[in-house]
Formats: C-alpha cells, sequence, structure tokens
C-alpha cells in the first residue's frame, strides 16, 4: 500500500433485480426483505424437479426501445439497462466524459445461451438460413461489456471476466485495476446473467445445486437455516460506476463510498465444490484487506456469497470466522441471495450495489427465511429485518465465489 | 403476383420491424446503407424476412446489388414473375 495510490470511488448505481426493476425499488425490497422468488407457470417448467426462479421484477423491454432490445440477448438487455441507470445516477453525459479514459466491464458467467438455444431450435426447424445473422453478436459472453462500451462511447478498453458466480465481483476487481493503473478515470462496472431456462435448470438440478423448494417459493433460498437446500436460480444485473476520486471530486460528483480494495484467489480444489478448510476463501478476504489498509476490526457488515447451498454456507462462515478472527462476532453478516436468489455472473455486482447502499444508509439489509439458525455458522447473521449499522467510518466486504475455485473478497469503505 | 406498390410496401413493414426505421421512408429512391442506417447485419435480416414474405430466394452474391430499396423490389419482381 503506497500512500499516493489513486483512491477508487462509486459515484453511480444502476440495476435490474428480481426484486426492483431500478436501485431504488431493489434497496426498498431489501430492507423489506422481500422475496423475488416465484413459481415458474411456463409450460416447460412441469417437468422439471425444480420449478422455483427469480425473474427480474421488470421486463426488459419495458425499459428498452424495441430496435435496441431485438438485437440484444436478455443478459445484454439487462446490462444496458442497469447501465444507463447507473450513467444517469453519476450524472455522467457522453458529450462531456471522455472516452478515451472511459472503460466498461461487464461480466457474465455463462453467456447468451438462451440466443443460442433459440436460434439452435430455428436450426433444426427452419433450416441454416433462418440462424440470426445477430446470433453471434449477442450470445458471445462479452456481448453485453461491448454495448454497454457502445452505449457510452468507451475507448479506453471493454472487458469481460468470466468466472462463474464470481465475475460480477471480478468486473468490479478489474475496473479497480483499470483506474489504480492510470488507464481509466471512469469505469461502468458489473455484471449480468439471464438463464432461465429448462437447459441450465435441469443441468444445475442434476449436481443438486438448487433447491427443490417447489411448493414454497418465497422460502425457497434460505441461507444459513437449518432446512436449506439448494440455491434459487435468479436473473438481473447491477453496473456500477467507478471512479477516480480525484475525477470525481472535480465534477463535483455524489460519492457513495470508496471501492477500498479487492483480494482475490483460487481454490484448486475441485470443479464445483468449495474447500472445506475454506484456504482459498480465507486468502481473498485477507488479500482484499491488505489491498484496502484495512484492520478486520474495521469491518462492519459483510454481504456474503451464501447461496442457501448446505455445504457452501458452512463453508464461507469457517472461512470468514478464520480470516476476520476475534472480530467475525462484531460483523453483521447478511446474504441478500435469500431474497434475489442466485444471480450468477450478476450476483457480484447486485450484492456489491447492497453493501454500497448499506454503507451509505448505515443500514445492513436482512437475510430473510432464517426460521432456525444452522448452528455450525457461528456468525452475526442479521436475521429477518435489516439493522443500523451505527456511526463513524464503517467499511464491509462482499464475498464472491464461482465454481472453478475462483474467490474474489471486495472491500468497500464509507465516505 | 403483388404489384410494385405491394411489394415496397411489404418491404416497408420489413425494414420498419427489423431496425425501427418509420415504413413511410422505405421509398424505392432510398439507399438501405445511406438513408435508411441499415447495417449489413440487419441488411440480412431483411432479405431473409423478405424471401419468407414473397416466397423468393435471394442469392448472397445478389444482396451486394440491393443498394437501393427500388433495387430490391424491382429484383423480388423479377424472381416472382
Amino acid at each position: 500500500m503506497t500512500a499516493t495510490r489513486t483512491r477508487v470511488v462509486i459515484t453511480g448505481l444502476g440495476a435490474t433485480t428480481p426484486v426492483g426493476g431500478d436501485v431504488a425499488t431493489t434497496w426498498e425490497s431489501f430492507v423489506a426483505g422481500r422475496s423475488g422468488v416465484r413459481a415458474l407457470t411456463e409450460d416447460w417448467a412441469a417437468e422439471l424437479p425444480v420449478r422455483i426462479a427469480a425473474r427480474v421484477a421488470v421486463e426488459p423491454d419495458e425499459m428498452l426501445p424495441r430496435v435496441q432490445a431485438r438485437r440484444l440477448d436478455r443478459s445484454g438487455q439487462f446490462a444496458v439497462i442497469a447501465g444507463k441507470e447507473a450513467w444517469s445516477d453519476a450524472g455522467l453525459d457522453r458529450e462531456e466524459v471522455d472516452g478515451d479514459r472511459l472503460g466498461v466491464v461487464c461480466a457474465s458467467g455463462i453467456g447468451g445461451l438462451t440466443t443460442l438455444l433459440s436460434n439452435y431450435d430455428v436450426l433444426l426447424d427452419s433450416g441454416p438460413r433462418r440462424v440470426s445473422p445477430l446470433a453471434i453478436p449477442m450470445l458471445m459472453p462479452n456481448s453485453p461489456a461491448a454495448y454497454v462500451g457502445l452505449e457510452f462511447g468507451a475507448r479506453a478498453g471493454v472487458h469481460t471476466p468470466v468466472s462463474a458466480c464470481a465475475s460480477g465481483a471480478e468486473a468490479l476487481s478489474y475496473g479497480l485495476d483499470m483506474i489504480r493503473h492510470g488507464r481509466a478515470d471512469i469505469v461502468v462496472a458489473g455484471g449480468t446473467e439471464a438463464v432461465i431456462h429448462p437447459l441450465p435448470l435441469a443441468a444445475f438440478a442434476n449436481m443438486m445445486a438448487l433447491s427443490k423448494r417447489n411448493d414454497e417459493p418465497e422460502r425457497a433460498s434460505r441461507p444459513y437455516d437449518k432446512g436449506r437446500d439448494g440455491f434459487v436460480l435468479g436473473e438481473g444485473a447491477g453496473m456500477i460506476v467507478l471512479e477516480s476520486a480525484e475525477h470525481a471530486e472535480a465534477r463535483g460528483a455524489r460519492i457513495y463510498a470508496e471501492l477500498a480494495g479487492a483480494g482475490i484467489s483460487a481454490d484448486s480444489h475441485h470443479i464445483a465444490q468449495p474447500d472445506p478448510s475454506g484456504a482459498g476463501a480465507i486468502k481473498a478476504m485477507r488479500n482484499a484487506l491488505d489491498d484496502g489498509d484495512l484492520e478486520p476490526a474495521d469491518i462492519r457488515h459483510l454481504n456474503a456469497h451464501a447461496t442457501s447451498t448446505p455445504v457452501g454456507d458452512i463453508a464461507e462462515a469457517l472461512a470468514i470466522r478464520i480470516a476476520l478472527g476475534d472480530a467475525a462476532g462484531n460483523v453483521a453478516v447478511t446474504s441478500t441471495k435469500s431474497m434475489t436468489g442466485h444471480l450468477l455472473g450478476g450476483a457480484g455486482a447486485v450484492e456489491s450495489i447492497a453493501v454500497v447502499l448499506a454503507l451509505y444508509h448505515r443500514t445492513a439489509p436482512p437475510t430473510i427465511n432464517v426460521d432456525d439458525l444452522d448452528d455450525e455458522i457461528g456468525l452475526d447473521i442479521v436475521c429477518g429485518e435489516s439493522r443500523p449499522l451505527g456511526d463513524g467510518t464503517l467499511a464491509a466486504l462482499n464475498n464472491s465465489f464461482g465454481f472453478g475455485g475462483h474467490n474474489v473478497a471486495l472491500a468497500f469503505r464509507s465516505v | 403476383m403483388a404489384s410494385t406498390e405491394e411489394i415496397r410496401s411489404g418491404l416497408a413493414d420489413i425494414v420498419n420491424e427489423i431496425a425501427g426505421v418509420p415504413a413511410a421512408d422505405v421509398q424505392l429512391d432510398k439507399s438501405f446503407t445511406d438513408d435508411l442506417d441499415i447495417d449489413s447485419l440487419s441488411m440480412v435480416e431483411v432479405i431473409v424476412a423478405a424471401e419468407e414474405k414473397f416466397g423468393v430466394k435471394i442469392p448472397d452474391d445478389e444482396v451486394k446489388n440491393l443498394a437501393t430499396v427500388g433495387d430490391a423490389v424491382a429484383f423480388i419482381e423479377r424472381q416472382g414473375s
């Protein structure tokens, strides 16, 4: 840590999530503890072992011009909607921003899967002539990033990290690096996902990863509860405007919080199982603290990866207790996935927005559906109702872990 | 066989659906690229939709010759006759 290193702050937020079509509605739902999980009523769902998911609260075609919407995969639609909101929230104007100093990093865990599959159906049913010439620019994983970049005229670099469910957090880490390394003054960074479709639902279900609480959709995502039985597939996007503090202050921007640091590690343990020792997750959190010049005692809030799987929630809780040591008991821990389900590549970004607003409003949103807290968790979980975070400088962590053993922890500080 | 105006009008609906150009702007003298801002990807969509609508085949080699709406209408008329 050098005293002269560029500070990076957050000046704009945008989201479309299962609990709100924008940031304000999403935050209101978080604080109120509302679930966005619903029963799937489509015909194709009837045959599936899992018939619940968390779709976005507002369909994208209600928010985008028709011609723009039809050129985008659903994941790209979410990213552009969230990107536009973040851009406008930050008070940015394309005419005034220097595109050569503007970057975009937009992650996706899986990419344009529904575009791929629907065009495969067209190929089989109607032949190759009918496959859309837009299919490739829609389904490529970098498509959302590229379209967000086109929207704002970003020329400093447009990137797409892919690390499964850690992707959205990795995008923010990448954006932090771009600004620190002097390659950009502003980076619009986040993640998106849109794969609520029978194929991924069947595949995740066959991994025994999904909750089968089909009769109680709103109670299916229940991190830390003894009765949890897997995650709920969600969709949506979060985009965040990162900016060098110097640039933000010069233009008089409203600053929500500082992105103080990022910590990254890899488990090298198993393609889908978390390392039960938590070594990789511990390293990521410690790296984030070091990078942000923070001590464990500075951390007052943590938005956990906690997806509501029996093994994962415990492994992460152990890692948090080890990484933060005695200070872990003073951290208000929550999992907003209890409300949104798991947004895969969008999760790290949407949950970072939850952390940023928790610091800004000094309120930790709750984990819902914790009827019977699992004794093995051993953390101060914000159960049921939101909780005030108190005065003074606050710091918080956001954890994201992905299949493949990718671990990303982000550290935020109040301003 | 559809009249020139019927083909122009049908093509205008396709261009409107794909590119959002007002159908009334899709006149015979308009260039797809320069006047209607149709990019190469959207042009392929327009061609495939026109093939379906008018029951004709428009070979890939021919597409580069269809600079204006009038070129496309004339080609479709010849194919359909």
